[in-house]
This record gives C-alpha cells, structure tokens and sequence, in this order.
C-alpha cells in the first residue's frame, strides 16, 4: 500500500446552519500533486485550512504523515503539524525582509544553517538577489515566489496551496505556474493545491478532485476525468459543451450528428448529451462523410491556438427523432487557423469519444 | 479509513480543549467594557426619569432658554464660518497651482493644534481696551476712551469668530480629501461635455464632496457643543457653563445632568447628521481610477486672491495668537522658572500618559476582541463604546461623578456596617476618576487609528506565522507587536495630546489643587491675568503641534494616485 502523506477522511464543516464540505475523503502520496479544483463557494478552500488546522476540525479525521493530527476532541496546532501553506494574498509580514520572512519558519535552526536555507530555497525559486527587499518592493508575482519560499523553506512534508496564481495576470501566470510545478516535483512534498481554474487544474496536478457544494464530484487523473466525466457538471466544468436534449432508443440516443451509445440507460430515458467543441468535426460539404450533418458557419474566429466556429444546423426535423425543431446553434473548435467563411456549408461529424450522455437533469 | 497509520495520539500534545470548555472571553470582555464605557451616558439620560427639582424649575424659568438660544446661534454662526473657511480652502489647494501652496497644504490645519480658549484668551488680549491694538489706535489717533465704538471680543460675535478660527480644519481636511479621492474621470468628463473648470467644480466636485463637506461642519459642531472655556470666558451662556454652575455654583447635582441631557439632544442631532454623511460618502465614490489630479495654475491677480483667501485662516487661526503668546510668555519669562510650573508639567504629564496608556490598552483589547469575534453583538459594544468622541467632556463628567458618589457612599456605609469603619472617598475626586473620564471620552480617538493598524495585518499572515511553527504567543510578539508598534505609537501621542488640551471634564473631575496647564491657563484668564496665561497657552499649543505634523505626513503619505507614480 502506497504510503500516506495526506489523509482526509469523511470530513464536514459547517459555519453556523450553512454546511459548506460534506463528508469529503482524499488522500495525497509523497511527491504526489493534487488539485482540489471547482467553483467557488464549493468549500475547496475550507478543506485546506481543515487540513493546515486554521479552520477548526468539525467531523472526521486528517492525517499527516501517517498520525492522526484532527480528531474530534483532539487537535494539533498548525504550528506542530509540518505543513506549507502558500495563501491566495500571500500574506507576506510586511516588516520583515524577503529573508526574514523566509527565515520565520527557520527559528529552530541554527543561524548559520538557517542563512544557508534561505539562500538555497531563494535561489531555487529564483529570488536569492530580493534576499534584503521588503514585500512592498516586490511585484506580484515576485511576491508569490517568496511565500512559495516561505513555505518550502521548513522542508514540510505536505504543501497547501490556496489558488497560489489568482493574483497575477495572464501572461505571468503562466511562467510562474510552470515555475512552481517544478519547484514542488523536485521537493519531493506531498502538494495538495486548491484552483477554481480548470486549466490551470489540468496544468498542474498528478490528479484531479473535482469539487461542488462540499462534496468530491469525481477524482482521478487529469486524462480520466477529461475524457470520462462521471457527471455533467464533471463534463461542463472543464470546458464550453453543445448541449442536446433526446430519448434512449435501442441502447442510443440520436443525434443530428450521429447515434451516442448509451450503456447502461433503459430505453424511453431523457438524456442530455454534452458534446464538447472539439468532437465536431468539420469538412468540406461535398467531401462525402457518411454519418455527417450539413450547417451553415455564422461566423468564426481564430482564438490563437484554435479556431472557433459558430454553426447553423441546416437539418430537418427527420434526424432529430423525437420531432425537435432544427437551426440549432453549435460551437466546433478546429487547432490551427481554420476559418471558413460566413454563409459556407460545411459537413459536420461527430467523435463520439467526446460526447457525453447523462440523465437529463429533472429526471436525476 | 487509513488502516497502515496507527494513530499513537498519546505522542501528540493535547493542546485544545473540547468545545464545551471553550469561553467567549473577548465576546464578554467587549460586552462588559461597552457597558462600563456607557454608564455616564446611561446615568445623564437616566436623570430625565428623575424627579424634576425647584432648581430646575428655576433653570427652566431663567437661562435654559438663553442657553439654547446662545447654542443655536453658536452653531449657525461656527457652521457657516467654517464652510467659508474651510471649502475655498481645500478646493484651491487641491486642485490649483499658486506660489506657497505647498505650504498652505499643511500650515491650513495648524489651527487645530490649540484648543479654543487659548485662542479666546489670546485675542481678548490683543483686543480690550488696554491691548496692544487699542493702545495703537488711540495713540495714532488721539482718541482716548468713549471717543470710538471697538467690537467687544467677549461675546457671542466673537465666540463665533474663535471658534470658526479654530475649527474650520476639520472641513478643510474632509473637503480636501474629498477633493483629493475624487476620481479625475468625474472633473473630466464634466470637461469634455463643456463646462470650465469653475463650472465642473460647482456642478460635478462640489456636489461630490458634499458628504464630506458636512461630515467636517458635524465635527466642528460637536466640538463648538463642547467647548467650555471659550464660552465660560467670553460670558456665552451656553449648556456646558450651565453643568458647571448648577454643579459647583448652585450644588444641585441632578439639575446639573438633566442639563447635560438636554446637551446630549443636540449632540445626538448632529451625530445623526455626521453619520449620515458618512453613508452618503460610500455612493459618492465615482470610479476606482485614480490619477494624479490636473491642478490649473494661477497667475497675476489670481494667484493673489487665492493667496489672500488661504492665508487670511492660517495668519489669524495660528500665527497672530501664537506669535502674541510668544512675545507675552518672553516678557513673562521668570515664571518658566517658577517651580509652580514644574509641578503644573508634571501634573500634567501624569494625567496625560495615565489617560493615553488605559485608553491605548482598552482600544488594543477591544480591536482584538472586533478582530477574532466579529460577531453583531461584539460590533455594537465597540460601536457604543466609541461614542464618546461626541459627548462634551463637562456630560462625561457629571454622568462620571454622581455614579462615583454613589458608589463610595455605598461602600462607606458598607464598611461602617461591617467593619465599623468608613472608607471615605474612594473614587470621587481621584484620578482614578479622572482617567475614566478620558477613557470615555477617546477611547474614539485611540480606537480607529489602532483598529485600522490591527487590519492591515490579515488574517492569512496570522495563519502563515500558525503554519510556520509560531505558537499564537509568538505570532503575538513576532507579527502583532512590530507591526502595531508603529499606530500604537502614534495613538498615544494623539491621546496624550488630546488629554493636555481638555479643559471641562479635568476642571470639575481633579483632585482637589490637582492643576495641569490647562486648569492654570483657564484660572489666569479667568483672573484677567492673560500675560501670565501665556506660558501654559503656549507650551498646550507647542503640545498640539504634534498631532498636526503627525496628520500632514499621514496626509502626504496617503495621496490616491500619487502611490504608483
């Protein structure tokens, strides 16, 4: 069995009547990253400090390192638990010094091995000439390099990170993400990293838990839950969906593009199918695809790595089944710079590999 | 759940409680301290329930209609002053261009640094009949006494006139950081829809800072309610020289708080009024986008004028009476060596770092208690104990002494019955007492600033510092202390300062031949001794200098838009 850095077992939290995490379990392996990733309000942050020990432990049990350090009726203190804690503001102490404040964590060790670790993990983060600056002094995404520092520097078995880059902008964040991933791999620690951003999500972790309303909605790798979404919500958080509505028939739903198997749905069951953007796929009208649709193209734009598509389907009532009425509004996503022009009839297939088939939702 | 990790719970520090054990410490403490800060409030609205005396029949009869009629006028006359003084004031030296207006930023609020009456007392020195000024006029003219009409300095005109003097900052500074927090985007688009810069500041600037415009004119006002010495010299019967002598004069205690009570009326109406205003600025606020301001340069006569205009307040509010204090206290010079006066600094200085260090101790606690239980009811006991930044100092104590009385009454008798032994005054006339009063009437004062110190550090850095291995006792000393030290520091001097200059509450509250500079400087001009006064009189506003420099560093420090520049 896979030793334990991280354990959060059947964990609830509630502040007054608002029940904000519903009996959550997680584990996180040495060197192992982990994004609790959902919208926000979902209690993903709660979970983090439940597991710092900032927010006190209500129901279940968190482990650290294989010993209990919440139970009910016997708590740890943050300070006694060995974690690393980077916060969504950084919350750098504005009267110390870039090293000092990476020092703070240090004060047990000796003052030569303590200067010696801070300008190790400085370095490592690439700050060591920062070392006598103040906080103020500091851009944003400087500052977030130190309270990685500041975090690291203890060598804490287990890293918490609350939405570290929500702070910086677009292009920053970029750099500095990757910057970190590689600086919490080489660690070693056990990264449990909270993010309302699905990229960044996908970006970061060894394994993804997806969170809503306080409950773990589905968790595995990246690739698992992207293209195996246990849910609509899984299906939907991670991108822009086409969505349909239609009926089992003989073990399929179908679709203007084509039949979706549904495995597992009686026959007669509404259905909503999720399709992502990218399983449209678009071809030259006459080119003579079999199972394709036509559609119109409203407009298109090229988004940079990929081009977007907006599409009229041209289709009658016959391939919709259930009598729906046609002239649907879709969205493909080819790579590349592909933009057809306005008013261009286009074939349109579909691969089933990125559509999704769920109960409908009044029927769940 | 976790079967490979066997829980050794015994090797942990047990260090929490369950919740059972837990106690609301802070929630009582504020609760119980909000309480105690409000008893002189409770006890002078408490006297309307009392039975109504002959005395106050007789108050009611004879002055209580002069001393609201002397208030109104007071507050009309000092609202309308300081809106004259205070707005041309802070529009020109925000946002115009004219030789000095460096300096005008600044020098503007020095009036502030003395209290009322000292300037009361300097200018009826200057202008009776045997000052420097008529002296001047009849030796130039040859006039001598009954030959020419002079305004007399003692009365309700010059009471007016002093106390716009030495109020009108309060709207300047309000009106200027209006000025100065104002978006340009609002002054801009005024301009490209086609009014000038005169017409933007009347149609778009002016109407924006009305809020805060009115929330200074409330401070002014309640400070004009408070004052006593200006009035009590000047021969203004207002309501704070009524508590005085239907307390000390006439010794008819309750009277004496129904009066305040009938004070405390008016000083609610115009906390009503500040606090409005305060609701009002939060949708006066334009737009986040902030740039330094575009200042219009003035030239020739222009310039002049806007010269004049912020000269004329800072000339007579500071520099006139201060130089003639000067020049008195050099031709009085032997006194500074008067071991009188020692003692008069050292009283002084007790009183004064007694009151700032309870009241710092008292704002910390009730700060940490707002920070770490935010709950309704931990933020109506600090908004209640906060209060008293409106109540006159002479409410606070008379609503102060009369529970004092009772309360060594009671214990006196307490302990003749059980010990057969009085104990006398314990409280009354102490300054134990005295402390209190200062307690109640800063707390305000020390409270604010300390708080918004206390905010800047977040609760995330109190979780770094948890994370980081420091125990809440060394969060306390590595984090809170340095961080706070800075706005504890400067609260103190503000309380201290604050406590030097009050007069009312200290005069009727001290222990008996108990004199600080401010009790010596009203007991001189009372004595028509004003040369003599001007040794205290000046080292109060030598005092009050501090609080002012400190202002215009804050002021200069916290300018919107200048900080990314």
């Amino acid at each position: 069995m896979q030793p334990i850095a991280l354990g959060i077992a059947d964990v609830s939290h509630a502040y007054g009547e608002r029940t904000v995490v519903r009996g959550v379990t997680l584990t996180v392996a040495p060197g192992e990253l982990v994004c609790l990733v959902g919208p926000s309000g979902c209690g993903k942050t709660t979970l983090l400090r439940i597991a710092a020990g900032l927010e006190e432990l209500q129901h279940g049990r968190v482990v650290i390192d294989g010993c209990a350090v919440a139970e009910p009726g016997y708590v740890v203190p943050p300070e006694a638990r060995g974690v690393g804690f980077v916060f969504q503001d950084y919350a750098l102490f504005p009267h110390l010094t870039v090293a000092r404040n990476v020092a703070f964590g240090l004060h047990r060790l000796p003052a030569g091995e303590r200067a010696a670790r801070v300008r190790d993990v400085l370095s490592k983060v690439g700050m060591a000439e920062y070392a006598e600056a103040y906080p103020h002094q500091l851009s944003g995404g400087q500052q977030q390099r130190v309270a990685l520092a500041r975090a690291l520097a203890p060598r804490p078995r287990v890293v918490l990170l609350d939405e570290p880059f929500s702070g910086l902008d677009t292009r920053l964040r970029e750099q500095i993400r990757d910057d970190t991933l590689h600086v919490l791999k080489d660690s070693g620690a056990a990264t449990l990293m909270v993010t309302h951003d699905p990229e960044e999500a996908m970006f970061m972790a060894d394994r993804l838990a997806v969170m809503r309303a306080g409950r773990i909605e589905q968790e595995g790798t990246p690739v698992d839950i992207y293209t195996r979404p246990a849910t609509a919500f899984v299906a939907s958080f991670f991108g822009q969906l086409n969505e349909l509505v239609g009926v089992v028939r003989g073990g399929a739903v179908y679709t203007p593009f084509g039949a979706v198997a549904t495995p597992g749905l009686g026959d007669g069951t509404t259905v909503d199918v999720l399709i992502r953007p990218e399983g449209l796929r678009l071809s030259a009208a006459d080119s003579g695809v079999s199972s394709a649709v036509a559609a119109q193209v409203m407009t298109a734009r090229l988004l940079g790595r990929s081009s977007w598509i907006h599409l009229r389907l041209l289709t009658g009532d016959a391939a919709w089944g259930e009598g729906h009425v046609g002239h649907f509004h879709f969205h493909a996503r080819v790579p590349g710079r592909y933009l057809p022009r306005e008013g261009e009839i286009l074939q349109v297939g579909l691969d089933p590999t990125q559509a999704f088939v769920f109960p409908a939702k009044d029927a769940r | 759940m976790f079967s490979a990790a066997p829980v050794p719970i015994a090797s942990r520090p047990l260090t929490l409680g369950s919740h059972a054990l837990r106690f609301d410490v802070w929630g009582v403490w504020a609760v119980v301290f909000a309480a105690l800060v409000a008893i002189p409030i409770l006890v002078v609205l408490g006297s309307l329930l009392m039975p109504f005396t002959d005395a106050w029949a007789h108050l009611a009869a004879t002055v209580l209609p002069r001393y609201v009629a002397n208030s109104v006028w007071l507050m009309l006359g000092v609202g309308l002053g300081v809106v004259l003084l205070g707005v041309p004031t802070a529009w020109l030296v925000t946002m115009t261009r004219f030789p000095g207006v460096r300096i005008f930023e600044w020098a503007l609020i020095l009036p502030l640094a003395s209290p009322a009456y000292v300037i009361g007392y300097t200018y009826t020195g200057l202008l009776d009949y045997v000052g420097p000024v008529q002296s001047t006029l009849r030796a130039v003219f040859g006039w001598s006494a009954g030959d020419y009409w002079f305004p007399d300095m003692r009365s309700l005109g010059g009471a007016i006139i002093v106390m716009t003097l030495v109020f009108y900052p309060y709207v300047y500074l309000l009106a200027r950081a209006a000025f100065l927090n104002q978006s340009v985007c609002a002054l801009e688009a005024s301009r490209t829809l086609g009014r000038t810069a005169w017409q933007s500041f009347a149609h778009v600037a002016l109407p924006l800072a009305r809020p805060a415009i009115v929330g200074g004119v409330a401070l002014a006002l309640m400070e004009t309610l408070s004052d006593f010495g200006t009035v009590q010299y000047f021969g203004v019967d207002t309501f704070t020289t009524g508590i005085y002598r239907t307390w000390l004069g006439i010794g008819e205690p309750v009277a004496a708080l129904q009066l305040a009570a009938i004070l405390l009326v008016f000083v609610f109406a115009v906390l009503l009024l500040e606090q409005w205003s305060r609701g009002e600025q939060r949708y006066h606020h334009t737009s986040r986008y902030y740039r330094r301001l575009p200042t219009y340069p003035l030239h020739g006569m222009r310039a002049g004028s806007a010269w004049v205009i912020c000269a004329f307040p800072v000339a007579f509010g500071f520099l006139v009476p201060a130089a003639a204090l000067a020049v008195w206290t050099v031709e009085n010079a032997a006194l500074a060596l008067d071991p009188g006066f020692h003692q008069l600094l050292s009283n002084t200085l007790i009183l004064a770092a007694g009151g700032a260090a309870t009241t710092i101790l008292a704002a910390v606690l009730l700060a940490y208690a707002l920070r770490l239980r935010g709950s309704m009811l931990v933020r109506a006991a600090a908004r209640m104990a906060t209060l008293g930044y409106a109540i006159p100092g002479a409410v606070v104590a008379v609503g102060i002494l009369l529970p004092c009385v009772w309360l060594d009454n009671w214990i006196d008798a307490a302990a003749r019955g059980l010990f057969g032994v009085g104990t006398g005054l314990l409280l009354s006339g102490t300054l134990v007492a005295v402390i209190f009063a200062y307690l109640v009437r800063f707390l305000a004062v020390a409270f604010n600033p300390i708080e918004a110190g206390l905010g800047r550090i977040t609760l995330s850095m109190d979780g770094a510092a948890r994370v980081l291995g420091a125990s809440p006792a060394a969060t306390l000393m590595r984090v809170h202390a340095p961080l706070m030290a800075g706005s504890v520091l400067t609260t103190a001097i503000l309380v201290l300062v604050e406590v030097i200059k009050e007069l009312p509450a200290t005069l009727l509250m001290r222990p008996f031949n108990f004199d600080t500079l401010a009790i010596r400087t009203y007991q001189l001009a009372a004595d028509e001794r004003l040369a003599e006064a001007a040794l205290p009189s000046l080292t109060i506003v030598a005092v009050g200098i501090v609080p002012v420099i400190l202002l215009s560093l804050a002021i200069a420090r916290s300018r919107p838009g200048d900080a990314g520049a």
